[in-house]
């Protein structure tokens, strides 16, 4: 098969998704009561809100993770010439990954790899 | 009808053109997808429940407990009652939740599993699709599932779950990249990423066998890279239930939340998969070099098996992980990742780099 067998697999996700769902709000038996619809917390109704900003950590890591990630796609096409592209191409990446290692390097000195 | 349990590209064709004799080029189109949906929802249910009762078992055992052992023989039809029951619980909303995104994460998570799974290639001819950015095309997909798992723990208006899934988030986007880089380093030695291309190159031996050194490297950090990915063993902190409760699905209940676990355990089959398919030769048969007599004892075990055996062991030993190592801290996780695997990966590429290059591999 072709590039369809992408469309072909998705509509194959929803239509399992959505079958076993549309079968689940119909057949089962249903019941009412209120405090079957609470937020599940321990034994006692949740306080505040849920939405409110989160630990800062996380997007510190994200951040660093989008540079890196960009970074490694940079390497995918490299990988799949190594040969051909011979020395120079070796030259270029071990300069490449020098600047890598270096940015690796400052986000360590920077206290950016310490989870706070 | 040519059938051999050995190539099934033959099979397949001929199946193709007896459609094609008696129906229509559409009707024949719609035949064939209707074909491989039904088989390919039918894998995924099996296997699922397969390997959800695989995983009691390894677990009972390895804690000397029996597991599951009521219903049916050795308790092989305790997942299905399972499923049964969650397929018949009613469907509930809890208060405050983001309806639209809440109800459209387990589509997410879903879709992105059977969309890698059309690239798996189970037996010489029996994939669904193949192409030439193949692994870099898995890896790519692999990250969006994270996108249903922060959708769902962050619409659920539970502090759990939006804790669960900020955790998944960075705990899969930190290892996604090790897994990038170990993949990149067995591309090097394969010159291709699509994934016929790569598991022909094995022919006349694994790349674990061929690369050595780098390659078992990579292959170590590749398996412990893809335990956190799919949230497993150690680093199972997303839904640490002692913590979290349930992580991000805990507002998920019923068929929703069955889905979820489904997802977790195909990935678990995925990840077992894409190791097997970049490091041990897919479907490739077991062989050395020049050892004829013994390759060809090993061609008599269909690919089929050769695949299911490996992605089992595999699967075994990162069940094995889940039940021997003690749970991680999210600290821990982070600089187990960026101090230790990132760097040993970026050695890694240059090692298998002088390997390739000065000819060291065999």
């Amino acid at each position: 098969m072709e590039s369809s067998a992408l469309v072909l697999f998705f509509i194959v996700a929803i239509v399992l998704v959505g079958g076993a769902v549309l079968f689940s709000s119909y057949i089962p038996p249903k019941s009412y009561n209120p405090a079957k619809f609470e937020p599940y917390e321990c034994g006692i109704p949740t306080i505040g809100g849920t939405w409110l900003q989160y630990t800062v950590g996380y997007y510190i890591f994200a951040i660093i993770y989008l540079i890196f990630d960009v970074e490694t796609v940079f390497v995918y096409p490299w990988a799949v010439v190594m040969k051909s592209a011979g020395m120079r191409g070796l030259i270029e990446i071990l300069i490449f990954f020098f600047i890598l290692g270096l940015g690796l390097l400052y986000g360590w000195k920077k206290h950016a790899l310490k989870w706070e | 009808m040519a059938f051999s349990i050995y190539d099934f590209t033959e099979f397949t064709k001929s199946i193709h053109e007896g459609l094609s004799s008696s129906l229509s080029p559409t009707m024949t189109t719609v035949v064939e997808w209707v074909i491989i949906g039904v088989l390919y929802i039918l894998f995924v249910a099996l296997f699922g429940l397969f390997l959800v009762y695989a995983e009691r078992k390894v677990c009972a055992a390895i804690q000397q407990r029996v597991g599951p052992n009521r219903v049916g023989p050795w308790g092989f039809f305790q997942t299905i009652a399972d499923f049964v029951k969650l397929l018949m619980k009613e469907i509930i909303n809890p208060k405050g939740v983001d309806g639209f995104l809440y109800n459209v994460a387990p589509y997410i998570v879903i879709i992105t599993v059977f969309i890698i799974l059309s690239l798996i290639p189970f037996a010489p001819g029996l994939q669904a699709f193949d192409f030439d950015i193949g692994v870099f095309f898995v890896t790519a997909v692999s990250s969006i599932g994270v996108i249903g798992i922060l959708l769902a723990g962050w619409s659920s208006n539970n502090k759990y779950s939006l804790i669960g899934g900020m955790r998944s988030g960075a705990q899969i986007i930190s290892y996604e990249l090790s897994i990038g880089l170990s993949i990149i380093t067995m591309v090097i030695m394969s010159g291709t990423m699509q994934i016929s291309g790569i598991i022909n190159a094995q022919a006349n031996g694994w790349f674990i066998f061929k690369g050595h050194i780098p390659a078992i490297i990579a292959f170590i950090v590749f398996i412990i890279a893809s335990t956190a990915e799919t949230n497993r063993g150690p680093f199972d902190l997303p839904e640490g239930e002692s913590e979290l409760t349930g992580g991000f699905h805990t507002e998920y209940s019923g068929i929703k939340f069955a889905f979820f676990f489904l997802a977790e355990y195909m990935n678990l089959f995925i990840v077992s998969a894409m190791a097997t398919i970049i490091f041990l030769g897919g479907w490739m048969p077991l062989h050395f070099g020049e050892f004829n007599s013994f390759n060809a004892a090993m061609d008599v075990i269909p690919p089929i098996i050769w695949f299911f055996l490996k992605v089992c062991a595999i699967m075994l030993l990162i069940m094995w992980f889940k039940w021997t190592f003690p749970r991680l801290r999210v600290d821990q996780i982070l600089t187990l990742e960026w101090k230790y695997l990132l760097p040993i990966n970026l050695f890694n590429i240059l090692l298998m780099t002088a390997v390739v290059l000065l000819g060291w591999h065999w």
